[in-house]
Order: C-alpha cells, then structure tokens, then sequence
C-alpha cells in the first residue's frame, strides 16, 4: 500500500476523550495528521447516520471514543454507543466494511497517551487494510 | 382547456404499484372524469412515440414507479421526466430502490453465477451465461446492459413528490392525483403521506411502554403475540417506531410487524441507519457480551432495516 | 448469407423490456424464433442470508400481478423448512386466500390483459383492444360487476392477509390472524358473488368466443397447437389444485408419465441456460433437452390452466366439473393442445377457485382460534408448490441451522412455459411468413400465439411484469432496421 494515507474520522466525547486528545496536542505528542476530530457532548449522541455519512464522504475508518464506563456524563451515553456499535458493526460487515474500520474505545480526560495510541493504531490498521473504497464489489467475498 | 394529462408508468417494477392503480376500482372513474389518463402500460394501450410527441412539460403530472437498473429505464425517467411538469416517484422502489435494491449487497456477476451455473436445477455443462452480445449460429442476439446497482428515481431525474409505499395504498393515491387537479400540493419535494410516525397511529401502541426495553430479541416465527400487544414490547422488531404513518397500518392489522415500507418521516438523512439506531438504542443491557448477543439476534440487519431503502441509504450497497 | 432477422420487441407495453427474434433462412421461410427476456434482478442470489421467515413477503415482490402465489409457495417452503404442519384453519385461510387470488387474477387477464384479443375480437383496431373495448362490448352494468366484485375479493385477501398487493399472512406452520364469524359471512357473501360472475364470464365466453365461427375456428387451427407434455398439482383424488398435492405430468396423448411430491422436483425438472435470454427453460429431466420442439421425444412441457386441466382426472366442484367436460367434449377430448383453449380452461379455473371459495366459506375449521403451530425442529431444507394462475412454482430454500438462508432456487410459472412460448411463436409466424413475405396479419396472430399462456416475464426472469405486447422490427442480416410493424 505505498503512499497510501487513510483517512479516519473520529468522533470524540467532549468530556473525556475531547479532553485528552486536546491535552495530546498541547504536550506535542505526536499523534496521527489523518485523523479529522468531531466533537460530541457525549458519545451516546454517536448516531449511526453521521458514521455513514463519514464513510460515505470518503473516510477509510471511523473512530468513536468516550468515557469510560460507568464515568459518562449522561450516565447511560456510553452504553447506548456500545448498544449501537455492536448492531452498527454487523450491519457493516454486510455492506462490505469490515469491524476494524469503526472501532469503539474508551479514553478518559486524563488518559492522553491513550488517545495517541488508539488513533495510531487506526491508522496504522487501515494503512495495513488498503482504501475502503475501489476494492469493489464482491472483492471480499460474498456475504 | 382540456383536463389535466396524466401519465402512469413503470421502470424496473414487479407491477404491483400497476396493480394499486387499478385497486382504485370505482375511484379510477373520480380520476378520469378530473384527469385525462394519456399512458397507463397495465391497461391502456399507448406508446413509447405517444410520449416523444409531447411536448415538453406538457403532462401535468407523471407517477413513475419502479427503480432504475437499466440504461433503458433511465432514458425512459429522462424522457418523462421533460414531459413532465411534475415528476412522481410512486411507491417504494421508485422512492427508496425497494425490495430489489437488495441485489446491492451482492454483485452482478455472482447474481448471474447463482442463476445460470449453481441453481440444484440448473444443467449448464458448458457454463453459458446470457450474454449483452451473442453469437449464435452466425445470428447476432443482443441483450441491454444493465447496471450494477439498483438505483431509485431521484438519483436519476429530480423528482417533485413521493407517493410511498409497496405497494401506496388507493387512498393516498387517490389525494396525490386529486391534489395535482385542485392545486393543493405542498411545496415541493414532500412526501404525500402524514409526516409522523407508525406508532402514532397503531392500533396496538397503548401498549408500548414509553422507556421501552428489549431484554431478547425473537423472530416472528418464534413467537405469538397476542392480537392487541405492541410486537416490540413482546420483542418482535417491529419498525413503526421510525417509519412514516399513512398506510393505514395494513400489516399491523394483518398480524404482522411493520417492515418499513413506508420509508422515514421527513428529515432522516438515513432510514436503516435511523432505525437500527432506535432498535439499538432499546436493547436492555449495559454488558457487552449481553449486547453482543442482542446484536446477533438481529440475523440480517440490513435486509431488516434497509428492507426497502437499500438504493437511498447513505452508502447505496455494499461497497 | 442474407439473413434476415424480425425483431419483435413484446415489452411489457414498455419498449425494450423482453422481445422476440424471428431469424428467416436464406429463402425467406421461418428458421427459429427465439423469445428473448432482458432482464433479471437476482433474487435466488441476493434473498441469500435474508432470515427464511421473511421470504414470503420478500420473494413476493418478484411480481406484484401474483404476489400471493409466491407468498404461499414460500409459505410452504416455510412449512416443510421447519417440519411443521399448519393447524386445518390455517390451511384453510391460506387456501381461502388464495383461491380468491386465483378467482381475481383470473378474471384481470380475461378482461383486461388476454380477453380483450377475443370479447373485442382480433381485428379491432389496437385502441379498442383493452379493457375499455370490453366494456363498449359488455356494457357498463357488467364492468360495474367486475369492477366491484374485484374490488371485493381485494377486500377479503386484505381482511384475512393484511395487503392483496404482497400479502402479509404466511407464517411456517400457520398464519398471522385467526378469522371471526364476522369474516366469514363477508366472505360468503363474496364466494356467492364469485361463482355467479364466473358461471356469467363462462357465458360470454360462450356467445362471444365460441359462438363466433371465425374465433372457434381459430382456437381449433393448427398454428395454435402443440403437443407437449402437460405439468400441474392434484389433489388425493387426482384433482386439479392450486394450494397443494402432488405435481404429475401426463405425456402428449395423456398418459401418466410421472406423479411426485415437492421434495422431489429437482429429479423431474431441469433448466436450459441459453446465452440470449435471462430466461430459464424448465423440461423434463427424464426426456433431456433436444431444443424448442414438441412431441413425446422432447422434454418440453407446458403448465398453467390448460395443461392443469389436462393432467387431472377432473374438477372438485360440481360447475367446473361441468364445465370442464363441455370443454374437452367441443376440443374432442382430453388432453387438448390448443394453445387459445387456454383462455377457456382460465374461466373454468376462476368457476372452481369461486366454489372452492364458497365451500372454505362455510368450512367448520375456518374460524378456529389456533392457526399457527410453532416451529421446534432446526431447520435444513425446504419446498413449497403452489399453482400460480400461470402454472406450477417452484421455491427452493436451504438454511443455516439459525435459519437463515444460504441456498435459494425459484422455479416459477412463466419458466415451465418458456420453451413452449417461442415454439408458438415460431408456428404462428411460420404459418404466415414465406419467402421473406411478412404480413402485418403475423402481429396479431405472434400475440394471440403467447397471450395464451398469459406469460408474466416479472415471474419468467425474477424481473419485469405484464403481458407481452410486441412490435416488430425488421431488419437485415446487418442489423439494419427495414421498417416497423406497430399495431395501429
Ligand atoms: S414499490 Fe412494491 S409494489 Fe411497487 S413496484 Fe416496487 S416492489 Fe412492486
Ligand atoms: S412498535 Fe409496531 S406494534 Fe408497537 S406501537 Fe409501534 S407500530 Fe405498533
Ligand atoms: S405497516 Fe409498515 S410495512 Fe406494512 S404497509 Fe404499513 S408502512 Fe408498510
Ligand atoms: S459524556 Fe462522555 S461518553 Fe457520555
């Protein structure tokens, strides 16, 4: 996959994982430039149709980060988004977009090398993975 | 000043919005005596020259129904789409790619594989498949092209207004045509259907608890649900919840869960994607390998939430 | 060599969609005929990993003409899937369901799709052919009957099966809703509208068709025959049946060739691919495929209500009965091969689905509260035949233990009748093209040749609806369009 650069959007929990990656950019630690960051309040406002909407725009991955559970500041925001996540995925994969290009994880205010790692290791499994778009049809198999 | 000309027509349909035309019955004589039908294919005997001798925008109104596969078909909602003042898309396959749209998460080369070399029936020695172009004994046999994807009528022409549906219903066919005649049409671009939710009108909602938990998921041949229980509370899918009402809630009636024919209310930029979220939203755990589980229950989630929205949801197919 | 080919594009009344090719020989005279279908649309393909209990409505979108014939037949699938039987008042609501359906579409194709041809006549100009001619012929008070018993057979189906266009009602091992005596005594009320109208139409058949010596002469002509193997489901008694029974197939001169239950289909019926056509062409598997011809020798068999009259020992209802003797009496005797007689054998079908009405009206198990058995067993494979108006179909379906599909097989009405299609076609223009003379005679009489068997090509391909309506295009070995042959 030479020169290929993917594209994430990542879709972060104002109240924590916003945080972090804000901490993450003002101690320069060094953290992917694909990564285009949307905030949420929370993410059980992460809706499946913004996920699409990004994949349909030419995202090669979708990153959904918040708080920890049981640490949401909704209370239940972070289990809607496990809820949603969990049927999102198997949707997905019928569509052809296999489950590490939308990937669900954690990441507390405080927890900015967390967030470093999190979004290099997206970046560094969708270099691995290719382009989402232009393997085509049935170039994965048929479901 | 002669009547209104109004046009029915089909792209890639089962027939069926051909069908609720003529379930009018006694009606279609309130709508010949306000309109002049010019082109009805399931029972009057117009032709293709018939519309190129129009003039252009002389038709008042056309309802199309039917999706979009074939080069032939988008010249054709091209075609009726000039003639036209107004452009219809009726019923679900023109509206949303309908229930054929499912042939978007497969391939066209794999669709051709299963019905000319694998069917248990199928004796093909020689793997022949219907080709665009064939040779045979020095005739030459053509095919039209068609097109890999299932497309719905707005993703070819502009369309005007929306009858939903699979079929619409005689009555919200009925208003569309007399709405053209009286001028009472609502801006542009409107769904010709309440814009509200399923659920409002079922019969069944007094009891669908407001927080609404779904502690198992069973699939409709697994359970009885009693004739006045809401099927989600009884943990049957049911997609009222994010479908839009007007059809006289026919399946509910029947028996039978609502499977979204009837497409969104006004403002959901993705049907399937809404929906699963409202489904997802409700399963009553907070454990991951409990939602896991609730998940997987959903065997085919999108032949389930894109039953008939597959052309227009965000990502048109698999990709 | 100068070959000519005519190119009839029949088109669902919508250019481009199906058409035949009629190829000449050097001298002019007819080689082949060949009935093409430009479309298909996948569902054996892309009904794979649907759940199987949502087939029923899923694959009755195939066609919205006959969405209740698929819808039962995926029922039964359904059924046989999952090894359960439908409590008796389910069986009889699917089997009210869809003799209504039967009774209705019946009655569309005489007089809006294929009767028009006929009531009308053949030689009436084109904008006269069509339901609106039928009512200058009929007068309005009958129309106003069609229309208003049609409407309320929709009623009925839309009672008992939520939607008449794609039902809701099936279910493995049952239905979805019981029925109250309140239904029932609408739909008797019905069922006894029905059976009149029917023996009416059977009437009109009988002064407007029969009594007319040029039709009846037409029916009885050779460019109209072909002796083929007929294909339909019996009852125990040998009955014709649309709901269910075994499928036999009796040979040209009407003997018994082979009976056997769903499961089997697949060792009695085989398809032939050509590369010209989406469509399929069903045969017998035991005779092989030897082309588009007829006779004991060739596979070619032929279904839907002549050929079902024709495998079985009778009706069973007394008026259809009846009438089916008269039938084949006038036709000089059983089985008849007369591709027009079709239209006959159609109207004496909608007498027997309007009694079989009448007497599920009245059936004691009708209004039973239990319709539905759950499912236990894990489901493998499954077959469902149903008769559709337009002759026997086919599904198919195998399941991952969790029931969702993983193998998907159709074979459906219009399919069975595919080979026989371009052979009628084939005779019809032979019989009026020679030496590269073509008449414009040949339009009406190519049409009559398949409007018989009232082919739906949304069914034949899994693709596009409605009746075939051609235009001709001749053109020259190049490809060049010569000129057009319309209707008007
Ligand atoms: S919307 Fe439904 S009834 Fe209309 S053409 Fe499509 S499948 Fe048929
Ligand atoms: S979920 Fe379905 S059954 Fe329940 S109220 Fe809504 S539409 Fe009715
Ligand atoms: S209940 Fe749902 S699926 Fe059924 S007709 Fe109404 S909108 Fe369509
Ligand atoms: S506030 Fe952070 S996930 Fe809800």
């Amino acid at each position: 996959m030479n020169g290929f650069e993917p594209r994430v959007v990542a879709f972060l929990c104002n109240w924590c994982s916003y945080s972090a990656a804000d901490a993450a950019g003002s101690a320069r630690k060094p953290h992917p430039p694909n990564v285009t960051v949307i905030r949420l309040m929370c993410s059980g406002r992460m809706d499946p149709q913004l996920v699409l909407q990004a994949f349909a725009a030419g995202a090669d991955g979708v990153l959904v980060l918040g708080c920890h559970p049981g640490d949401c500041h909704y209370r239940e925001g972070n289990y809607k988004a496990r809820r949603r996540h969990a049927l999102l995925g198997r949707l997905l994969r019928q569509l052809g977009i296999p489950p590490n290009r939308l990937v669900l994880d954690w990441v507390g205010a405080t927890e900015s090398d967390k967030f470093v790692e999190v979004t290099t290791r997206m970046v560094e499994d969708l270099r691995a993975l290719g382009p989402l778009r232009g393997n085509g049809p049935g170039a994965q198999g048929v479901a | 000043m002669g009547k209104p000309k109004v046009a029915f027509y089909w792209c890639s349909s089962c027939g069926g919005c051909e069908e609720a035309v003529i379930d009018l019955a006694e009606d279609v004589l309130k709508v010949v005596e306000a309109v002049d039908i010019v082109f009805w294919p399931a029972a009057l005997d117009f032709k293709y020259e018939h519309v190129r001798a129009l003039g252009d925008g002389e038709l008042a109104v056309t309802f199309l129904n039917g999706a979009v596969r074939t080069a032939e078909q988008e010249e054709l909602a091209r075609l009726l789409r000039r003639k036209s003042a107004l452009l219809v898309a009726y019923g679900a396959c023109a509206y949303m790619g309908g229930i054929p749209a499912l042939a978007n998460l497969t391939s066209r080369a794999a669709i051709l594989e299963t019905a000319y070399r694998k069917g248990p029936t199928v004796v093909n020695p020689r793997g022949t498949v219907p080709l665009e172009t064939c040779t045979d004994d020095g005739r030459t046999l053509r095919l039209p092209r068609f097109d890999e994807t299932v497309r719905s009528l707005d993703q070819v022409v502009p369309v005007d207004y929306v009858v939903p549906g699979c079929a619409p219903p005689p009555d919200l066919t009925l208003q569309a045509v007399l709405a053209v005649v009286q001028g009472t049409l609502p801006p542009r671009g409107s769904v010709l259907a309440p814009d509200k939710a399923l659920c409002g009108t079922c019969p069944r909602k007094d009891s669908k608890p407001d927080d609404l938990r779904l502690d198992a998921i069973r699939r409709i041949h697994e359970v009885i649900v009693e004739p006045d229980r809401c099927f989600l509370a009884a943990g049957v899918l049911c997609l009222g919840p994010g479908t839009r009402a007007g059809c006289g809630e026919r399946c509910i009636r029947g028996h039978m869960p609502c499977t979204g024919c009837f497409g969104p209310t006004s403002g959901v930029l993705d049907h399937g994607a809404k929906l699963l979220s409202a489904v997802a939203a409700m399963f009553g755990s907070n454990d991951p390998a409990e939602i896991d589980a609730l998940a997987a229950a959903v065997p085919d989630p999108a032949g389930t939430f894109y039953r008939y929205g597959l052309s227009r949801s965000l990502l048109r197919g698999r990709i | 060599m100068a070959q000519r080919v005519i190119q009839i594009d029949p088109i669902t009344r919508l250019e481009g969609h199906g058409k035949i090719s009629i190829f000449l020989d050097a001298a002019g005279d007819v080689e082949r005929a060949v009935f093409q279908v430009p479309e298909l649309r996948g569902f054996e393909q892309f009904c794979v990993g649907r759940p199987a209990e949502e087939m029923p409505q899923i694959t009755s979108r195939i066609c919205g003409v006959c969405p209740t014939a698929h819808h039962i037949a995926a029922t039964k699938a359904l059924d046989d899937l999952y090894g359960v039987e439908p409590p008796p008042a389910a069986k009889a609501i699917r089997e009210l369901v869809y003799s209504t359906f039967v009774l209705e579409d019946h009655f569309l194709h005489f007089f809006f799709l294929g009767g028009p041809d006929f009531v009308v006549g053949p030689q009436a100009p084109a904008a006269e052919r069509n339901i609106l001619g039928v009512i200058g012929k009929v007068g309005l008070e009958i129309t106003g009957r069609l229309i208003g018993l049609r409407r309320r057979c929709r009623t009925v189906i839309e009672r008992v099966a939520g939607k008449p266009i794609h039902p809701v009602c099936g279910l493995p091992g049952g239905v979805a809703k019981a029925l109250t005596e309140d239904d029932r005594a609408a739909i008797a009320a019905v069922a006894d509208e029905a059976v009149a109208f029917a023996q009416f139409a059977l009437g009109v058949f009988d002064d407007l068709v029969l009594g007319n010596k040029t039709y009846a002469d037409l029916i009885a002509s050779d460019a109209f025959r072909h002796e083929t193997y007929s294909m339909g489901l019996v009852d125990a008694r040998g009955r014709v049946n649309f709901y269910d029974g075994e499928v036999r197939v009796v040979d040209p001169a009407g003997n018994r060739f082979c009976q056997f239950a769903a499961r089997d289909y697949a060792r009695h019926i085989a398809e032939h691919v050509e590369p010209w056509t989406y469509v399929k062409f069903s045969y017998l598997r035991e005779k092989g495929w030897h082309g588009f011809v007829d006779g004991p020798d060739s596979g070619v068999y032929r279904v839907a209500p002549l050929a079902r009259l024709n495998v079985a020992d009778g009706m069973a209802t007394p008026l259809a009965q009846a009438a089916c003797e008269k039938m084949y009496q006038r036709l000089g005797g059983k089985p008849a091969h007369h591709t027009l007689a079709f239209h006959w054998a159609r109207l004496i079908e909608a007498l027997y689905a309007a009694e079989r009405m009448q007497e599920l009206a009245r059936a004691p198990e009708l209004t039973s509260p239990k319709v539905r058995e759950l499912p236990t067993r894990t489901p493998v494979e499954g077959v469902g035949i149903v008769e559709a108006p337009r002759g026997t179909l086919i599904h198919h379906y195998r399941t991952d233990p969790n029931g969702v599909l993983t193998e998907v097989n159709l074979i459906v009405a219009t399919q069975n009748n595919a080979a026989a299609i371009c052979m009628s076609v084939e005779k019809a223009a032979r019989s009026l093209i020679r030496r590269g003379e073509v008449s414009e005679g040949l339009l009406n009489m190519v049409e009559m040749a398949f409007r018989g068997y009232d082919p739906c090509l949304a069914c034949a391909t899994h693709s596009f609806p409605g009746t075939v309506q051609p235009l001709i295009d001749i053109l020259d070995a190049d490809g060049r369009l010569l000129r057009t042959l319309g209707r008007e």
